[in-house]
């Protein structure tokens, strides 16, 4: 069937079998591999992606679900390489250390954009209990909850000196 | 891991799913697909035809009718978590479906697909069974209600006929308050080992037996006046759960007893 889906802006159009996983549309249809194939079974969230604006595991979804619709992926957050274009998630993994391997990273950081939006200033507590979704091999899970903090921190320090000026 | 060949079919209505469920043989409705697919990818479910249902809005509400909630078939898991309605009227409902899995699955998932999936590790099969709720249903010949204790038939299997689709559940306002929702699982995303819901006087099981089922010597020994820890040790009486990879009969059959106890024990602090 044809599927077209708005991935980060861009409209991708294929013709693809009904039975294609999102995952492997975003991977080889629109040619984003950051979004990467874990589990494969809807565990481990390395292949979170935002779907309409919500974290979703593209590995348990068709592409035909997502036909007419608007995803995001980890390569759609920054607007440049340098530091200062990044996501402030992403920012935030990198200055505090939120990566050993960075498999799960992708996943993690769309997993964390995804509950900033729902949640813009959330406890350790509710931050650990968003990310039960995504494994992190390494086990590095101290430093990426750390991240995901910083990142409130750095939304709410932001949009207090937005106020003020 | 992708699943075997198969049909995709978008419906943009209600009437127009049950037609097209109508002119197949091995049809099967896709809503979340959070249940379904990781089952298809295993070739455990093998469908001719998948019916994407999962775009009809029609379905996917939460209204007040006064003496019951009404709550549509296609509601996500995370709008039943976060609704102000349900925190108020049905908490148990609410907290329950904000324990389904993880946030995304949340946002897939739905409490018709979970309930139509009929697998006796989920965990609102078990919560409708003890809020008495009663699930609406629409087929080629028009539609029926069917209670809770009547919907789950044996391992995934339900009351649904071929080409019927759940559309409503609706769930009268509780009129005891207590209530708790307990499970035990190794991994926060795992499938409850064993769970329990109690409402009132009302306690169902997860996963200690083919269905949900209600732990109906423990409801007697409350109704007669036991207190919870008394009541508790009733919780496996007469249950056969199954010994599996995650844990042996005799392990569930504590399991059972332990979190049937805190949850009444919860519960007494809500009433």
């Amino acid at each position: 069937m044809k599927v077209t889906v708005t991935v980060n802006g861009s409209q991708v159009e294929a013709e693809v079998p009904d039975r294609t996983l999102l995952v492997h549309f975003l991977r080889e249809q629109a040619s984003l591999t950051a979004t990467n194939v874990g589990c494969d079974t809807s565990s481990c969230g390395a292949c979170t992606v935002l779907l309409d604006g919500q974290s979703v595991k593209s590995c348990t979804l068709l592409a035909a679900q997502a036909d007419g619709r608007a995803v995001q992926t980890v390569e759609g957050l920054a607007s440049g390489d340098d530091p200062d274009a990044m996501h402030p998630v992403q920012r935030a993994f990198r200055a505090e250390h939120g990566l050993q391997c960075g498999f799960c990273t992708p996943g993690m950081v769309m997993a964390a954009v995804s509950l900033l939006a729902e949640n813009s200033s959330p406890t350790e507590e509710e931050v650990r209990s968003a990310l039960e979704g995504n494994l992190c091999r390494c086990t590095g899970y101290h430093n990426i909850v750390r991240a995901v903090l910083a990142a409130a921190s750095e939304n709410q320090a932001t949009a207090a000196s937005e106020r003020q000026a | 891991m992708i699943p075997a060949t198969f049909t995709y079919q978008r419906a943009s209505s209600v009437d127009e799913a049950l037609d097209l469920a109508s002119r197949g043989e091995e049809t099967k409705f896709l809503a979340g697909g959070h249940s379904l697919l990781p089952l298809m990818k295993l070739r455990l479910a093998v469908p001719e035809t998948l019916i994407d249902i999962g775009r009809l809005r029609e379905l996917s509400y939460i209204r007040d009718d006064g003496s019951h909630l009404a709550v549509g078939a296609l509601t996500s898991h995370h709008d039943v978590a976060t609704s102000d309605v349900l925190a108020r009227e049905l908490p148990l409902l609410a907290h329950a479906a904000s324990q389904v899995g993880d946030p995304q699955v949340r946002h897939c998932g739905t409490i018709g697909g979970s309930l139509a999936h009929g697998d006796s590790a989920a965990d609102l099969p078990a919560v409708v069974l003890a809020l008495d709720a009663t699930l609406v249903v629409r087929g080629p010949s028009g539609s029926r209600e069917i209670a809770a204790g009547d919907f789950f038939r044996g391992l995934f299997e339900t009351a649904l006929e071929d080409g019927e689709l759940l559309t409503e559940i609706r769930i009268p306002k509780p009129a005891a308050p207590g209530w708790s929702f307990q499970k035990f699982t190794k991994r926060a995303i795992d499938w409850a080992i064993v769970g329990v819901a109690v409402q009132g006087g009302n306690v169902a099981l997860v996963n200690m037996g083919q269905t949900p089922l209600r732990a109906t010597a423990v409801e007697q020994a409350l109704a007669s006046g036991a207190a919870p820890g008394d009541a508790a040790a009733h919780a496996a009486d007469g249950l056969t759960p199954s010994s599996d990879f995650s844990a042996s009969r005799g392990y569930r059959e504590h399991l059972a007893r332990v979190l049937v106890g805190r949850a009444l024990t919860e519960s007494l602090t809500r009433a």
